[in-house]
């Protein structure tokens, strides 16, 4: 199903789903299983967000599919594994279409700071 | 707990199961660890709330996902096969089109509601003379006045009278259809002006001022859409008569071809006559009444009218029709079978679709062996097959609906006019439903067969794609080709039945001779024109000049040509016999000036022509056709005999032919011709000869200025219209016949290249299937010969198939159309032989090509290449 051959440019999956970047960046510090990204996107935000299943499932196989993420080939030791679960990774590409949209918040930020819009830095 | 698992369980059914066998798992999984999280039934409940919540969007976006996919991976599939997709897509329009376009007449005369409010209580109320033949007649207006005045069933009730003015004082002096209709017809009828006012009873006041409504279409020709034309006035018939209103461009009644509407006014004198069938009358029943209960005061009241007017009223009842669903039985019919043939046509564009996804799945069996392998489960492969289908279905449906809408507007000729339908029937939203519908449908129906079979379960790698699917298949495809065969069959056997139909109808004596002969209308506005002293001069010199002219051998003139003027019919009474009211035989009644039975070419068998001598101051005296004598006194010679007629008695002084005065396909009353000049002043106005016939040894066409010229000499103010042939009015009568022998022969055309495609479609891929066995048979010894007529043999064997089931098939449906057909049986041989020897024709048309192949395949090769 997925024909494309080379992988496409960070722009152009810009601008990134609330949700997609949330996964991509409890993903950057390690491998992590559905429910963990669910928790670890709340301890993040102090609670602020909560990631629903339906988000985050459909959030995550768009994102397989655009090659953000893949899934784990390797299991962790077996006592610690849940059978249902599936550990995902960010990919090269996944990291570098993180960057481009941090890159492109942050850019946001600062035009609406000259605006008068945002807070200056502390 | 439990049950809270399970409630979760079933929302995640809204995912399509792809994406369930993938999350579900662990969906479920946070959500039972949630559900224990949460404190209390409150919480649980609100828990559960939210998972719906989220459940739902998702599910649906995660659906759109797929079909996004799809519809992509689609598109590239068919972009790689370019020749497939666009003889998929030209199969889909044809079949889709041809359905649209039918049903889009059928809508409008059949299924549509009338376009007026509450269209069922609407009826028109005839008189019932059963005893002569008549259940429908017209009503007189003394008849019309005591059923208004005594019924209490109808809200209202109102009375018609088409006719043709003539309209002077906007532009040129024109002829123009009028709806003569008493104040209450519109209003009844629930109809609104455009612009202006309708019909009040002050305009049907005997003396009041005379008004006119316009019918859009004259609006606009005749007054350019000017609103002004509001209180214009104009001159009808030599009245001077406003403009009051103009209707909507969709309002048409009681026919289509009506272009205005004035108020039809009595005076005492038209109450006297109670057998003037004359009336077309409507009437909207009370609310809470049903048609039966109308009926049953009605026949009261026909029995109370027929007790009090013995003579005129003799056994004479009432017959009401609704006015809603009141399409003649033939229009209905031939309808139905229109449609009929479009579905027909529209099942062999499905089985042909089928047939060819089917091909293409079998070929692209290994890719999905391949995909299912890769994980791709059964459901995911089948909604990517029938998104393909699906996407096929709706380019050609849009295609189709393209065509049809070229195509409805030529459809509009099966509409009969009779019918108060306005407008040109067209593709609007209601038909793109229908089309939309039908596509979906069709593309679900081509589609569902192949991708089953495509992936029919876990065998698919397992089996040889050469051998087991390839033959299933190969069954598969040779069923859909009888299929095809069987409704091209039935589908040319019904439309060569209607093409016999019109070949002999064509082959029918009108009774006159067409060659040569011009015809024209010049309509003598009454009252001026009441009098004999002030009619007959005008004859007299427009026929004396006309026969003047060089080249012209004849020329007369009469009250109506035949087949224009269906009406105008009388009972007869025979001297010594039962009265005239209750004669069970009638007649058609038409005055005739001398020279005009020469112009039509009416051959005289007995006695004499009608003559200049016959005037007011000799007797009574009548021209009567064959049939007239025949039926009237057996075996006697008619000459010098008597009958009551149209108010006198009249002696028979020559016997001419038979014309068929209704036309060609229906049997006609007996004709009487009575001189023009025993008219009289005052009476019957209506039946003053109006149609001039002019016979010519040179072409008719050329006579026409010289003719306007003469009329417009003898009266300026008398309009010259419906300059005809003969021949024309011939042509005009049977030209519906050949609308509908166009639109089957149309039908059956298609479906024959259709099936002819699909019997193609099929032995190309049955040959490419068994290249490897016409290589062995090659290799031993078989002649190009036997490999050929092995092709064609499979190809005429499933046409025998289908020509016997379409023979059926086609005969069921002759007998279905008997009332349709004319002069031929539903079960003609040479018909159905016909239709037989087209579809083998065609069967073997198209096995050619394979067959060539098989011919020229290289046995090496085709050994070698497994």
């Amino acid at each position: 199903m997925h024909e494309e051959n080379a992988p496409p440019a960070p722009e152009t999956l810009l601008p990134l789903p609330e949700a997609a970047l949330y996964i991509l960046m409890s993903l950057s510090d390690e491998d992590r299983h559905g429910y963990a990204v669910i928790q670890d996107v709340a301890a993040r935000t102090r609670g602020e967000v909560r990631l629903s299943p339906g988000t985050l499932y459909r959030s995550i196989q768009r994102m397989l599919e655009q090659g953000l993420i893949v899934e784990k080939r390797e299991r962790p030791a077996p006592e610690e594994d849940d059978e249902r679960r599936r550990y995902y990774r960010i990919t090269p590409l996944g990291t570098a279409v993180a960057r481009a949209e941090a890159r492109r918040l942050a850019e946001l930020v600062r035009l609406a700071r000259a605006s008068g819009l945002a807070p200056q830095k502390a | 707990m439990l049950h809270s698992n399970s409630f979760y369980r079933l929302l995640l059914r809204l995912y399509p199961s792809s994406f369930r066998s993938e999350y579900g798992a662990e969906m479920l999984a946070i959500f039972a660890a949630s559900m224990e999280a949460a404190r209390g039934r409150v919480g649980r409940v609100a828990l559960a709330l939210r998972a719906v919540a989220d459940v739902a969007p998702n599910a649906l976006r995660a659906h759109l996902d797929v079909l996004r996919q799809d519809v992509r991976y689609s598109a590239r599939a068919l972009r790689r096969s370019p020749g497939f997709a666009a003889t998929a897509i030209a199969v889909a329009a044809l079949g889709i089109g041809a359905t649209t376009a039918a049903y889009s007449v059928l809508d409008r005369v059949l299924l549509r509601p009338l376009p007026f409010p509450e269209p069922q209580r609407l009826v028109r109320v005839w008189e019932d003379q059963t005893f002569r033949g008549y259940r429908e007649l017209e009503v007189s207006p003394p008849n019309y006045r005591d059923y208004k005045a005594m019924s209490r069933s109808f809200g209202a009730m109102g009375a018609v009278m088409s006719v043709s003015l003539n309209l002077t004082g906007a532009g040129e002096p024109r002829r123009i259809d009028v709806s003569g209709v008493t104040s209450e017809v519109l209003d009844l009828l629930g109809a609104r002006p455009a612009l202006g006012r309708l019909f009040s009873t002050t305009d049907d006041r005997d003396g009041a001022p005379g008004t006119l409504v316009l019918s859009h279409a004259l609006w606009m020709s005749r007054f350019g859409g000017d609103p002004s034309v509001l209180g214009k006035s104009v001159r009808l018939n030599d009245e001077p008569t406003t403009v009051i209103g103009v209707m909507p461009p969709e309002f048409s009644f009681p026919k289509r071809t009506v272009e205005a509407w004035a108020p039809m006014r009595f005076s005492e004198s038209d109450f006297q006559e109670r057998t003037n069938f004359s009336l077309q009358v409507y009437a909207r029943l009370r609310p809470g009444v049903s048609l039966d209960a109308a009926r049953a005061e009605m026949n009261g009241i026909a029995a109370r009218l027929e007790r009090a007017y013995p003579k005129d009223n003799a056994k004479t009842g009432v017959t009401l029709t609704p006015l809603q669903g009141n399409v003649p039985a033939q229009s209905r019919l031939l309808l139905t079978a229109l449609f009929a043939a479009a579905l027909g046509l529209l099942l062999i564009a499905c089985t042909n679709l089928a047939s060819l996804l089917l091909a293409r799945a079998v070929a692209r069996r290994s890719e999905f062996a391949v995909r299912a392998a890769l994980g791709a489960g059964r459901e995911r492969l089948l909604r990517q097959l029938l998104t393909e289908s699906l996407l096929l279905a709706f380019a050609g449906g849009a295609l189709g609906v393209a065509l049809a809408a070229v195509a409805v507007p030529l459809a509009g000729r099966l509409i009969p006019e009779s019918l108060p339908v306005g407008g040109q029937p067209g593709v609007d939203l209601h038909v793109l439903l229908f089309a939309g519908a039908l596509t979906a449908l069709t593309g679900l129906a081509f589609g569902v067969v192949p991708a089953l079979r495509a992936c029919g379960g876990s065998e698919g790698l397992r089996e040889s794609v050469r051998s087991g699917a390839g033959r299933s298949a190969g069954r598969m495809r040779a069923a859909f080709v009888v299929a095809q065969v069987t409704a091209s069959v039935a589908l040319l056997g019904a439309c060569g039945l209607l093409v016999r139909t019109l070949w002999s109808l064509q082959k029918v004596d009108p009774g006159f001779r067409t060659e040569g002969v011009l015809t024209l209308g010049t309509d003598l506005p009454m009252p001026r024109y009441l009098k004999g002293a002030v009619r007959d001069p005008f004859y007299d010199r427009v026929l004396s000049e006309a026969r003047a002219i060089p080249g012209v051998t004849a020329a007369g003139y009469i009250s109506f040509l035949p087949m224009t003027m269906r009406g105008g019919i009388w009972p007869i009474g025979l001297a010594g016999k039962a009265s005239e009211a209750e004669s069970s035989r009638t007649a058609s009644l038409r005055f005739a000036t001398p020279g005009l039975f020469e112009a039509l070419g009416v051959p005289l068998r007995a006695g004499r022509l009608l003559a200049d001598g016959d005037t007011l101051a000799s007797p009574y005296v009548a021209v009567v056709s064959e049939s007239f004598g025949r039926e009237a006194w057996p075996g006697e010679n008619p000459i010098g005999k008597h009958f009551f007629f149209a108010f006198e008695e009249r002696t028979i002084v020559g016997v001419v032919g038979d014309v068929r005065v209704r036309g060609l396909e229906r049997r006609s009353e007996p004709q009487v011709y009575l001189p023009h000049r025993q008219m009289g002043d005052d009476r019957l106005p209506w039946f003053a000869p109006k149609h001039l016939v002019v016979r010519a040894s040179v072409a008719p066409a050329t006579l026409v200025p010289a003719l306007r010229d003469i009329i417009q000499r003898a009266d300026p103010q008398i309009p010259v219209s419906d300059v005809r042939m003969l021949s024309e009015i011939v042509h005009e009568d049977i030209a519906p016949r050949r609308a509908q022998a166009r639109a089957l022969a149309a039908f059956a055309g298609a479906a024959l290249i259709l099936a002819g495609i699909g019997i193609h479609g099929l032995l190309a891929f049955s040959v490419s299937q068994r290249e490897r066995e016409i290589g062995v048979r090659v290799a031993l010894g078989a002649q190009p010969r036997d490999i050929l007529s092995m092709v064609v043999q499979h190809g005429v064997r499933l046409a025998a198939a289908g020509v016997v089931l379409g023979g059926l098939l086609a005969y069921g449906a002759g007998r279905a159309m008997t009332s349709l057909l004319v002069g031929i049986s539903p079960a003609d041989p040479a018909t159905f032989a016909t239709a037989a020897g087209i579809a083998v024709a065609m069967a073997v048309a198209g096995s050619l090509l394979p067959a060539r192949r098989a011919v020229t395949l290289d046995p090496v090769r085709a050994i070698r290449a497994e």
